[in-house]
């Protein structure tokens, strides 16, 4: 059922006009590229001080305040574009390993991320201050910086394969 | 001449090594990714503060401090391993028009961060709280995020075009 949903997919007008032209998808993937720079390098800004190695003078929900909702916007350009350039030949990258991991790897980070907000973020006006975060925000900002990272290197390596 | 540098840089030893192993170039393109990713953000911070659209509650001067040393380490990290993709696949940029672009930009790109670094050294604690920053901070702020938004353009076109 999944298959037909691909099949279908990649036979749509728009994913058809992507994968036929020859600069819509260079153009659309720019654009990815431009947003998931912005994503990496923001969350790794809350990441790196959530495991106590940067901007440790910095409260952390202020820092997050300011930061996490140019992650956000990032995130659904880079979220919006990668659906665009999926759908261009969808049945093919639904095979491939490297996106297979990517996807697996992107539900981790959000697992992470919804396990973080439910909990230890709770208290964060408590321990935000503190330049030393407890134990639990540095497993989950360590987790984070990883999962992100994997995220863009099984991406990279998705033309590879 | 570049033909012949091309010619002569694809028989050396480590070019080999690069294109032989299949995994190095992507190796070291996500390192090249993950460091545009730490230029370009850490840049966006004090872009976006210069050219006066966010930030405001920061001064001018601990942005830079904060952010510039960064920027600089990852263009060293973002330089060593452009060389090392070049000296994998020669043809694939040194014969390519849109990577003489994207170096141009890159230059342009540091030495308007170095020229306006010292500028704003000198102005710093005048007008550093106001919250709108002069003309000329603004238009430095929007050129630097508008030439590191090329250059990462140029980057992924070089795939593209010959």
């Amino acid at each position: 059922m999944l298959a037909d949903f691909f099949k279908w997919l990649e036979q749509t007008t728009p994913a058809r006009t992507i994968s036929e032209s020859g600069w819509l998808f260079p153009t659309i993937e720019t654009l990815h590229v431009l947003a998931l720079t912005l994503v990496i390098g923001s969350i790794a800004m809350v990441d790196l001080r959530l495991i106590n190695v940067a901007l440790r003078k910095r409260d952390v929900a202020e820092l997050s305040d300011e930061v996490l909702p140019w992650t956000w916007c990032a995130f659904v350009v880079a979220a919006l574009t990668g659906f665009c350039l999926f759908a261009s030949a969808a049945t093919k990258y639904v095979a491939n390993v490297a996106m297979q991991i990517k996807f697996v790897l992107l539900m981790l980070a959000a697992i992470n991320m919804l396990t973080f907000n439910l909990t230890l973020h709770r208290s964060i006006k408590t321990w935000g201050r503190d330049p030393k975060t407890p134990l639990g925000a540095q497993i989950a900002g360590g987790l984070s910086l990883i999962l992100w990272i994997g995220v863009m290197v099984s991406g990279r390596w998705i033309g590879f394969l | 001449m570049m033909t012949h540098l091309v010619e002569w840089l694809t028989h050396t030893r480590i070019s080999t090594t690069i294109s032989d192993t299949a995994w190095i170039i992507p190796a070291v393109q996500c390192v090249h990714i993950l460091a545009i990713a730490f230029t370009f953000t850490s840049m966006a911070m004090l872009d976006l503060r210069l050219a006066g659209v966010a930030g405001r509650q920061h001064s001018i001067e601990s942005l830079a401090k904060r952010f510039l040393p960064t920027m600089w380490l990852a263009v060293i990290v973002l330089l060593v391993t452009g060389i090392l993709l070049i000296l994998g696949e020669p043809n694939r940029a040194l014969l390519n028009w849109v990577f003489g672009v994207k170096m141009l930009l890159l230059l342009a790109v540091l030495l308007l961060t170095l020229v306006s670094d010292r500028v704003l050294r000198g102005y710093s604690g005048t007008w550093d709280r106001a919250t709108r920053p002069p003309v000329g901070a603004r238009v430095v702020g929007i050129l630097s995020l508008l030439l590191w938004t090329s250059i990462i353009v140029a980057g992924r076109w070089i795939a593209y075009s010959g």
